[in-house]
């Protein structure tokens, strides 16, 4: 049943065997070893999972390998190639964000998307893009003044 | 004798600090080193104590006795080594420490644990002399070199330097020579005043890798041949496998074993995916066992029964009995739920059981104690047992439980040798939790001239401590469950507070961030603040006028009163409410204004704090703790609970375990009021602090006292019944 696929990640072509079915975080996880993507809930609710396809985000925990086709798989391994995800770890840092960490992968994938799609966000902007993300250390407020700081940086 | 936990008589958490603190200032010194497990057991090194390694090529070793888990704690450390050892601190390394209570036990729990807050108040003084040491050693060889006195030689930088000459050594080219020498006993430690690093602001040594997707927690171990595993532990509390069908997860492609293992079974596969639809094919039949009858009724019922005893007694100042005589007695109770932890990273640990050893990758806050209970369980020998730690994703307590490793060994121990990463789902990671307990307090006071005249307040629930560290649970009374009750801030005539121990049936309880203080700092503010209306005084005049032999925390209200606009007027259903506490060795006080919704909904609109937590090593991070222990403590005001149906908790994940979300964070204010006495504990401080504040916000807007968390919204609808 296991099916041989190529998928684009990160501007690579990656051969895997893995059933249409499996989604595309333990692909990436278990298969490939890029474990930056987390597990958090496995059901879309917490967005520990989240990657860009074609660069929209995506919760990779509910995205079946069989349903991506050709399309670009980006990773937080490569997000800071771009420049809205070069900034927006470059302000993550400035203002010291993180905590434990875990969480931030994909916060820092939602706010990239975000700022790709809406480079001045607002407040209520920013509470839509990012509602989706949890973060258990609580690094909301911080969060926010990064993504403020990313926006500002890109002038 | 210093190893061992505090004995003998019964000690507040404040004495039992301040006793082992003082042994501790011993234990860095003159220990064998061998950081085993790493690079670094090559010959040549500088390596005076268990703490520092250098090396011929100046590379700076520190190794750290404290796991990071977010809260800080390795650039903290970093930084006290840093600055005593005038090291190049851009160019220092960070090492987890291997199991050895020995060279890195916590000075105040007597073994290798990081929790309670108390990181850097218990290595302040052994990381300090650990560096004053380190250095006063390369001086020496320097100053031998030169034949100077070493007195006229100075560090900085990873350098040392003889002024008078213009000498320069760097500390690469001195490890030979300090080798040679002894460790000195007393090494000067700097005066705070020159401090170079502590309290300057300082990046995080973690963040770079932690946004750049590259740093390892447990749950991203990979090892040649390994599985992947998911497990299901009996959904009941105490309940065992009867029987399971495992024909349709037999046919699941990549799954390669299923294993029953009396009250847990396992899917084993070639990735989590079929290990997870493996176990989802299963047909399981469980064995309840006795708790099937278990619910949260019940469990209410039994602490309420047993809050109306008589506890142990715990303090008594003055004579609340001959105060309460004559004078109107005001009670409340006060009741918070189990919770459960939800580290973001899921429970998880990787073992490769061989016949004579043992491998173990986790992040763990208790390492030592894994490798103990692991070498227990499979009977090899401690040092058979390698563990590896990992950095954190989420600790909260959680990780202060081994549970997770001897569940992932017991899976191992049907293998054949290979490694496998047993990875738990949320729902079981809900489910199978150590959870903070159920607390229930009664307080009864009187009031005489405007002031609190006496306070008799009853706690009652689970004794954490008598199951996690028995030796300091001494005469009945567990010192995490009274420690900020005892300890109280405000100056009462005639207190008595007692404890009465409740297990309640069936369910596991532990450490949660905050731990006890969380219950006492609840209870209390909430009737302080009650005690306030009863004597029409503002909420931050009443406390100020007790706060007389708390100087540290009066300055903090004052100082929160003026940032956070108290008693500038609010729209309608808005209210700001102020918690004061000194928990942890620090001294807080919190207001949270809040909006009540005619529907009942809270909606948070801001929040001020200020802190006193003595020298502030690194300042920025303590503000981000404090926005962080304010949302987790919000976080379980607004919406913590666990409930348990039939034995079993009906919880599972982020819908029903609701955390707050980014659209729901106020902004969060925190102010540092300086100060030059040791530092204090700060991680779990904000856990304490949100949710009495939030609860006298709503008190203030609404009029309705709520007691019990998570906050009630029907009973603040508009024209509920209150
Ligand atoms: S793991 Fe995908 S949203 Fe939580
Ligand atoms: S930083 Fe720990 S969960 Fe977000």
């Amino acid at each position: 049943m296991s099916l041989s696929r190529e998928l684009k990640i990160n501007g690579h072509a990656h051969a895997v065997e893995a059933p249409d079915d499996m989604p595309l975080l333990w692909v990436l996880r278990d298969l490939l070893g890029m474990t930056g993507t987390k597990f958090g809930c496995g059901i879309a609710l917490c967005g520990a999972c989240t990657v860009h396809l074609d660069g929209k985000p995506v919760r990779s925990c509910q995205l079946r390998v069989g349903a991506i086709g050709d399309r670009e798989i980006t990773t937080i391994e490569a997000i800071g190639a771009t420049p809205a995800g070069a900034r927006v770890q470059k302000a993550w840092l400035d203002l010291e964000v993180v905590q434990c960490g875990y969480c931030q992968c994909g916060q820092i994938m939602s706010a990239t998307a975000l700022l790709t799609s809406t480079p001045r966000p607002d407040d209520a902007d920013i509470n839509a893009a990012m509602a989706g993300n949890i973060c258990r250390c609580g690094t909301y407020v911080r969060i926010r003044e990064a993504i403020k700081k990313a926006a500002e940086s890109a002038t | 004798m210093k190893h061992e936990p505090a004995r003998a008589t019964t000690l507040t958490r404040r004495q039992l600090l301040g006793r082992t603190a003082a042994a501790g200032a011993l234990l860095a010194f003159h220990l064998p080193l061998r950081a085993q497990g790493k690079a670094g057991a090559a010959g040549g090194e500088f390596a005076p104590n268990a703490f520092i390694r250098i090396e011929p090529d100046g590379r700076t070793v520190l190794v750290m006795p404290q796991v990071e888990m977010g809260q800080g704690v390795y650039t903290s450390v970093a930084l006290i080594l840093a600055e005593e050892l005038d090291a190049d601190y851009s160019r220092v390394v960070l090492e987890h420490a291997p199991p050895s209570d020995k060279l890195y036990g916590n000075p105040i729990f007597g073994i290798q644990v990081t929790g309670n807050s108390n990181s850097i108040r218990a290595f302040w003084v052994p990381l300090r002399r650990a560096g004053a040491a380190a250095r006063a050693m390369l001086v020496t060889a320097a100053a031998q070199r030169w034949h100077v006195d070493p007195a006229s030689c100075t560090a900085a930088q990873g350098e040392v330097v003889h002024a008078p000459s213009g000498r320069k050594a760097a500390y690469g080219s001195l490890v030979a020579a300090a080798r040679q020498l002894a460790p000195p006993a007393n090494p000067p430690l700097k005066d705070p005043r020159n401090f170079t690093l502590i309290g300057k602001p300082q990046h995080r040594y973690d963040t770079p890798d932690k946004v750049a997707g590259k740093t390892t927690y447990g749950i991203d171990v990979m090892l040649p041949g390994m599985r992947f595993a998911t497990i299901a532990a009996s959904p009941t509390f105490g309940g065992r496998v009867a029987s399971v069908d495992d024909s349709a997860a037999r046919t699941v492609p990549g799954v390669h074993k299923v294993i029953v293992d009396e009250d847990l079974v396992a899917v084993v596969g070639d990735h989590m995916w079929a290990a997870k639809q493996g176990l989802a094919a299963l047909v399981i039949t469980w064995d309840p066992g006795p708790n099937a009858g278990v619910d949260s009724s019940a469990i209410w019922e039994d602490l309420r029964a047993a809050s109306a005893k008589d506890g142990v007694l715990a303090k008594a100042n003055g004579d609340v009995a001959q105060a309460a005589k004559g004078a109107e007695v005001i009670e409340a109770d006060y009741e918070l739920p189990f919770l459960a932890h939800a580290t973001m990273e899921p429970m998880n640990c990787t073992v490769q059981l061989r016949k004579d050893s043992c491998e173990v990758w986790l992040g763990t806050q208790i390492i030592s104690r894994v490798q103990a209970t692991v070498a227990q369980l499979t009977g090899l020998a401690p040092e058979k047992v390698t563990v590896h730690n990992h950095y954190i994703g989420g600790g909260f307590g959680r990780r202060l439980e081994p549970d997770m490793a001897l569940k992932a060994v017991r899976v191992a121990r049907h293998l054949d040798g290979e490694p496998v990463k047993v990875v738990w789902t949320r729902e079981e990671d809900i489910q199978h939790d150590i959870y903070r307990p159920v607390y229930r307090d009664v307080i009864a006071a009187t009031l005489k001239s405007g002031r609190i005249d006496s306070w008799k307040y009853k706690i009652s629930g689970s004794a954490v401590i008598a199951r996690w560290l028995p030796p300091a649970f001494q005469k009945g009374i567990d010192i995490d469950a009274v420690d900020s009750a005892v300890d109280i801030p405000y100056d009462i005539p005639n207190l008595r507070v007692e404890y009465v121990r409740v297990e309640p049936p069936a369910v596991p309880t532990g450490f949660w961030r905050g731990v006890g203080p969380n219950n006492n700092v609840f209870a209390t503010e909430s009737f302080i603040d009650e005690l306030a209306r009863r004597a029409g005084k503002d909420p931050v005049a009443f406390r100020l006028e007790m706060l007389g032999k708390t100087p540290r925390l009066r300055a903090a209200v004052q100082h929160v009163a003026e940032k956070s606009g108290w008693g500038q007027p609010l729209p309608a259903r808005c209210g700001r409410g102020i918690s004061a506490q000194v928990s942890f060795g620090s001294f807080i006080a919190t207001v949270v204004e809040a909006e009540v919704e005619d529907a009942g909904g809270v909606h948070l609109r801001r929040v001020t704090c200020a802190v006193d937590t003595g020298i502030a090593v690194s300042p920025d991070n303590i503000r981000a703790q404090l926005q962080g222990g304010l949302i987790f403590g919000l976080t379980a005001a607004l919406y913590g609970e666990i409930t348990i149906e039939r034995g079993r908790v009906l919880q599972g994940n982020f819908h029903d375990y609701r955390i707050l979300r980014m659209d729901e964070v106020p902004p969060i204010e925190v102010f540092l009021i300086e100060s030059g006495e040791a530092p204090g504990g700060i991680g779990e401080t904000g856990t304490t602090a949100g949710p009495p504040a939030l609860r006298n916000a709503i008190y203030a807007a609404t009029g309705v006292a709520l007691r019990r968390l998570p906050i009630d919204r029907k009973r603040l609808a508009k024209g509920a019944p209150t």
